[in-house]
């Protein structure tokens, strides 16, 4: 990685970083993958990536609704909210 | 008699029973004793009106002969898990303020068979750390002192779950396990610490880290208490699929079977370079005591272990970068307002997550990222399988495995700070059992020279906890480790 790098990923992940907390990242996180670069030591030709630990056939339920109609519940722990709805900063500008 | 904040949950239970004291006295007794100990910083909430309500819903119960499986017992909540109406924050100020409009699953059924509240414990910020240092809300200190006096830490995530049983201040806690977050706490703290099988307990209502690796468990003063507790969290839910359809079984009825016969797998590659002289006795002496019980010891061989801590450092931050993508100052927590909507995503996690919080988001988004996804996420989840197969090839030859919890006892706090990987050792001994989704537990089995604790894990099958408890309960009695903090 370089600082380019960093403060790409940073934005990526929303997370505002400055040049000065991109330079201080930057030697932890190479540190990091450098040491992870090890796993290229480990043949993996034909190898099935593992995604979940327990073989369990996934559960399919009825095509039902089941929960729901509590928009207040919902909407009590926001920032802000109207009229059942979340704010947020406007995203669409306005025509006139 | 002694003292109420000193039983075990076995015994409250019967004294509870015997009408000895109340559930009420035995709330009262550990919220006083949590008063007296509020520098160890175990909980982010105390809630001593919850409890004292709840033991009296415990008592009535109790009095009407409608006593449940654990009426009355007074236990601290990580605070990973959801509860209805209390604050809940993943020791995150991105989640300061956020009362939940629902309960966890996990707290549901522990408050289903009449469990008590008496907070929320503290914990690594989102469950990220090894040693409870990154919480938003301050260090948690290890109720052990070493000799140079200096200020502990009680290992991490689930420090404060861990801090708490140990110090008396609760009888039983919940934790929840992603790497070692519960047995290298348990281990550090002279208690006991049971992570089940991924997808014992349900997920739902717990805050996400790692989704396929996290996993709630138990801690308390002894094996059978944390069998009493897991059997009371697990089972399946529908809101979690991942979340087995199996049967909970009678873990405490497992415990006191023998275990004669019974094969203890060693693995050899984890007697690692550095280790210190008296960890590696430590587990001679384990090996010695569950011989005399009658077990077999059998060498096995886990090949892939060194890879171990690499494939979870890319795995988990990939997946924590994915879960707390949630955290946009929107729906729920922290907002750092700003009239552009990107910039207010930006600051609000800028300020709301701590450093090794965004670290990992950091590595996460960098291994998820277009041509990289392959040689990290890919690469980590093939080395991930090649791991769990060798545990299967393992179970061939033994039937439980025994290790060392944690590479060192107890450190003060500041050390291991200077290098992220430094912390990250710590979970070497932990973190191949969670990438195979298996139960380990961690027994109190010694004190190094300077009067610290030392835990031992036993790895099992999965499902097998039964097994589990009945290897440490063997482990246990055979130790016999009546230390104090």
């Amino acid at each position: 990685m370089d600082i380019s790098d960093v403060l790409k990923v940073a934005r990526l992940a929303r997370i505002e970083t400055s040049e000065a907390e991109a330079e201080k990242l930057l030697p932890q996180l190479n540190n990091i993958l450098g040491w992870i670069e090890q796993l290229s030591e480990v043949d993996t030709d034909d190898v099935e990536p593992l995604a979940n630990v327990v073989n369990m056939e996934a559960k399919l339920r009825e095509d039902v609704v089941s929960d729901g109609g509590y928009a207040e519940s919902v909407l009590k722990n926001a920032p802000e909210e109207t009229q059942g709805f979340f704010v947020v900063p406007k995203v669409v500008e306005q025509e006139g | 008699m002694a003292e109420l904040t000193d039983l075990t949950i076995t015994d409250a239970l019967e004294g509870l029973e015997a009408g000895d004291f109340t559930a009420v006295e035995l709330a009262q007794a550990h919220i006083d004793a949590g008063d007296s100990k509020k520098g160890l910083n175990a909980y982010i909430v105390d809630t001593p009106e919850i409890a004292i309500e709840q033991a009296k819903a415990s008592d009535a119960r109790r009095a009407a002969g409608k006593a449940k499986a654990l009426d009355g017992i007074p236990i601290a909540v990580k605070d990973l898990f959801c509860t209805k109406g209390v604050q809940t924050t993943a020791a995150s100020h991105i989640l300061e303020g956020f009362v939940p409009e629902y309960e966890s699953t996990v707290t549901a059924n522990l408050f289903a068979d009449g469990v008590v509240m008496l907070g929320k414990a503290n914990l690594d910020e989102f469950a990220m750390g090894s040693a409870n240092t990154t919480s938003y809300f301050g260090n948690v200190l290890n109720p052990w002192k070493r000799d140079d006096g200096k200020d502990l830490v009680p290992g991490g995530s689930s420090g404060g779950s861990a801090s708490a049983v140990a110090a008396r201040i609760a009888m039983g806690a919940t934790g929840t396990d992603t790497g070692g977050s519960i047995r290298q706490p348990a281990a550090f703290c002279g208690i006991t610490g049971m992570k089940p099988t991924y997808g014992r307990c349900s997920r739902w209502g717990t805050i996400a880290f790692a989704s396929s690796l996290d996993q709630a468990g138990t801690f308390a003063r002894t094996v059978e208490d944390n069998a009493l507790l897991l059997a009371s969290m697990a089972g399946h839910d529908p809101m979690d699929s991942t979340s087995a359809d199996v049967a909970v079984p009678d873990f405490a009825a497992a415990l006191k079977g023998d275990i004669k016969g019974l094969k203890v797998g060693i693995p050899k590659e984890y007697k690692v370079d550095g280790m210190p002289a008296e960890i590696e006795a430590l587990w001679e002496a384990g090996i010695a005591m569950l011989k005399d019980a009658g077990a077999e010891a059998v060498e096995i061989s886990l090949p892939h272990t060194q890879y171990a801590l690499p494939t979870y450092y890319i795995i988990a931050p990939a997946e924590c970068s994915s879960n707390l993508a949630r955290y946009d100052g929107v729906k729920f927590g922290q907002r750092v307002e700003n009239d552009d909507l990107t910039e207010m995503y930006e600051k609000t996690r800028a300020e709301g997550f701590g450093d090794e919080v965004k670290r990992r988001i950091m590595i996460g988004t960098y291994a998820l990222s277009a041509g990289y996804y392959d040689a990290y996420y890919i690469k980590a989840q093939k080395v991930r399988r090649l791991i769990a197969q060798d545990f299967d090839e393992a179970y061939q030859q033994c039937d439980v495995i025994l290790t060392p919890t944690a590479p060192s006892a107890a450190f003060a706090i500041g050390e291991n700070e200077d290098d992220p990987i430094k912390m990250y050792l710590n979970d070497v001994f932990t973190v191949p059992a969670s990438l195979a989704g298996l139960p380990g537990i961690s027994v109190p089995a010694g004190l190094d020279k300077d009067g610290l604790p030392l835990g031992l894990q036993i790895i099992g099958k999965a499902w097998d906890e039964e097994t589990v408890f009945k290897a440490a309960y063997a482990l246990e009695r055979a130790a016999n480790f009546t230390a104090k903090p």
